[in-house]
């Protein structure tokens, strides 16, 4: 089955990804910025970061007939340093225009302190102001229901933000519910230990439909797979489910989403199927 | 709340079901019997790890009750306390100083 991969971050992973990626389906695949292991000490390390993420990463996977779409920001992690954060907020829009940008991502919070809220509402500004999509990181562990309630607070106090633009990443049991009724695009993220599996993405599946739900691997530099959304599509098949369920979850649902961006471009295989 | 099951009967179900839920039972108490035999859940650290440990005993017994949102509420029990006043409270006094720049 074709699946969209809305939240994998490729910069961390070796080419022969992109080959097992390609041969799974997988006709497109969204990297939001994010932290690359350490802080960066510079607005010009952001920079050349962007630019990595809108120009060598589309070649490289290209390379194997997959479209890479980007989203752009200063991560949840880096954002105690408001300084630095306020800086590259205003270095983002000279990446606006690059064709395969979707939108601002991945904005969060980490340990939900008062910085990290401060920079992600003026993220949340740009993108108002820009007219983008939102793809946003919800916590870690003990720290997501906190996390992401003030997520959707924050999102609330913003009249300027619609809710069919915004993609709240990383749900799971306790977050899901909020952000489905409001509004919000919902993501479940296949990864170990720290976050979901595929047998509960399939779980939730089934308790809320698959109306505004979408699964990715958000593969990094750590123990995950870029496999993730493969396995999902096999555990809903063993629950006897109907392709067409599967495929709104991994192709339709981020599809739909990622058509709202000005920019958007279908990928290659899908704009000329003959 | 939609409901959209499994196609499976509730005996394929169970069947598919019962020899992983066996495996990661095994795999908890011979957790439990590993940090036993290092001392490992006592008042040493501070205690933080007599806090956690119960915490774990807590969601254990959370297992046995009879809820159909045992995942919820586990991941409820391991989690911080939201307080719907933040807002107001906290963004009033702008960015905190003892951190970042």
């Amino acid at each position: 089955m074709d699946f969209f991969d809305p939240h994998i971050h490729m910069i961390s992973r070796t080419t022969d990804d992109y080959a097992t990626l390609a041969r799974m389906g997988c006709v497109a695949l969204s990297e939001p910025a994010f932290w690359a292991g350490y802080d960066r000490g510079t607005v010009d390390g952001f920079r050349d970061y962007f630019h990595q993420l809108t120009s060598f990463e589309p070649n490289r996977a290209a390379g194997y007939g997959i479209k890479h779409y980007s989203w752009l920001c200063i991560n949840a992690k880096e954002a105690e340093n408001v300084e630095l954060s306020r800086e590259v907020l205003a270095m983002i829009p000279e990446f606006l225009d690059k064709p395969s940008v979707l939108g601002i991502g991945e904005i969060g919070l980490n340990r939900n302190t008062k910085n990290e809220a401060i920079v992600f509402i003026e993220h949340v500004d740009l993108a108002a102001r820009y007219e983008e999509l939102i793809l946003i990181h919800t916590p870690h562990l003990q720290d997501k229901y906190q996390g992401t309630r003030m997520i959707l607070d924050m999102l609330d106090k913003d009249s300027r933000i619609n809710t069919e633009d915004v993609l709240v990443d990383h749900v799971e049991e306790h977050t899901v519910r909020p952000v489905l009724e409001s509004g919000y695009w919902a993501g479940m993220t296949l990864y170990p230990t720290t976050k979901c599996t595929p047998e509960r993405a399939a779980d939730i599946v089934e308790l809320y439909g698959p109306e505004r739900l979408l699964v990715n691997s958000a593969g990094d530099w750590g123990p995950s797979k870029p496999t993730a959304v493969p396995d999902f599509i096999f555990e809903m098949r063993q629950r006897g489910h109907s392709e067409e369920m599967i495929r709104q979850v991994v192709f339709d649902n981020p599809l739909e989403f990622f058509s709202r961006s000005k920019r958007f471009e279908l990928p290659n295989r899908l704009a000329n199927p003959e | 709340m939609t409901n959209k099951p499994s196609k499976l009967t509730p005996e394929e179900l169970f069947e598919r079901e019962f020899l992983p839920a066996r495996s990661k039972i095994l795999e908890l108490a011979a957790t439990l019997d590993r940090l036993d035999r290092a001392g490992a859940s006592d008042e040493r650290n501070g205690g933080s790890n007599e806090s956690r440990r119960a915490l774990i005993e807590q969601a254990l017994k959370l297992l046995l009750e009879p809820h159909d949102n045992r995942a919820e509420r586990i991941q409820q029990l391991f989690s911080r306390e939201y307080d719907a006043g933040w807002y107001d409270a906290w963004l009033a006094t702008g960015v905190d100083k003892r951190k970042g720049r």
